[in-house]
């Protein structure tokens, strides 16, 4: 059977949800997508540069047909900034699902939760679907379901960081207690934190500095399709109990 | 170009000459930009695609036109 992932009623098939910042171009940024068979790629909001009309543009490479867009407000700093970015995105073409975060601070871009809560609960009222990256704090993540997140979207480590999986009993328990899609968003450096992410029970993750920045990004982007897909299976068949001690796996009877 | 018939708008951030009159299509041809590519605001308020043409541009408007890039 096939292991849909739902998003604001919208049905994906891939749980891996890869960026598209970093990377050398964008004919480099296109092949990691495709290894990656990520169905949802995010993109940022920015000036168009009016002196260099010959500059390439992402939608050349990423057909928004073929691929969903998940605008961001990568950035932003308050409420105003973060609302402002999202309505220009949802002009752009109609955008409605969208990814939100609202940064507190430029050295960790920890994300400021009070703007974050205030800035969703107005893009909900005017009908964006938004996922949310916010902290890994169970009581801050039940707040943005309340005031009407499609996803929450909690950071395994800092932006950027690739430090993997830094509280795994807050992921699992914010997982536990969550009526939405939770996928881990930031701080994932390498295949397994990808593969822990989805053992701890979530609905996908989301990467990009650990594809973009690998020395071959187009195999590592492969990499983390297997590593989503491996702890996503190994999560459904339910791992066996763990022992403090030894047992052995060949039959101790009539030994010779 | 007489100035005027210039009118004087800050785009993107920084100054730039439109001929007094022109609409933001007209702006846009003249950028070589595509409509469906971009998102426009001016003077803070965003402008829906199919109001391009009736929206003239003032000096001292200020017109910022966005699109899409790579970003996590």
């Amino acid at each position: 059977m096939e292991d849909i992932f739902t998003i604001a009623n919208k049905k994906f098939i891939s749980r891996l949800i890869v960026g598209t910042g970093k990377y050398k171009n964008f004919e480099e940024t296109a092949n990691a997508v495709k290894a990656s068979e990520a169905d949802l790629v995010t993109v940022a909001v920015r000036r168009v540069n009016i002196l260099n009309k010959e500059e390439p543009l992402l939608m050349d490479y990423l057909d928004p047909k073929l691929i969903t867009y998940l605008p961001n407000t990568a950035g932003c700093y308050s409420s105003e900034e973060a609302l402002r970015t999202l309505r220009l995105a949802r002009e752009m073409g109609g955008w409605r699902l969208v990814k939100l975060e609202v940064l507190g601070d430029k050295k960790t871009l920890y994300p400021n939760m009070i703007e974050t809560i205030k800035s969703t609960e107005i893009l909900v009222k005017e009908g964006f679907d938004v996922m949310v990256y916010c902290t890994d704090d169970p009581i801050m993540t039940k707040k943005l379901e309340d005031v009407g997140a499609c996803a929450i979207m909690p950071l395994g480590a800092p932006i950027g960081s690739g430090l993997g999986i830094q509280n795994k009993i807050n992921i699992k328990l914010i997982k536990g207690q969550s009526n939405v899609p939770v996928i881990v968003d930031a701080g994932v450096g390498t295949a397994s934190d990808a593969t822990i992410a989805m053992e701890l029970g979530c609905d996908g993750v989301l990467i990009n500095t650990a594809i973009a920045e690998a020395k071959n990004p187009i195999l590592m982007a492969e990499s983390m399709k297997l590593a989503v897909l491996s702890g996503r299976k190994a999560y459904k068949a339910k791992r066996m109990k763990k022992r403090t001690f030894a047992s052995p796996s060949s039959p101790e009877d009539n030994l010779i | 170009m007489n100035n005027l018939n210039v009118a004087k708008i800050q785009l993107n951030g920084d100054f730039y000459k439109v001929n007094k009159g022109s609409n933001l299509n007209e702006l846009l041809n003249k950028l070589k930009i595509q409509t469906n590519k971009v998102a426009i605001e001016v003077n803070g308020v965003i402008v829906e695609k199919n109001k391009y043409s009736k929206l003239i541009l003032n000096s001292n408007d200020k017109v910022e036109i966005v699109h899409f890039i790579g970003g996590g």
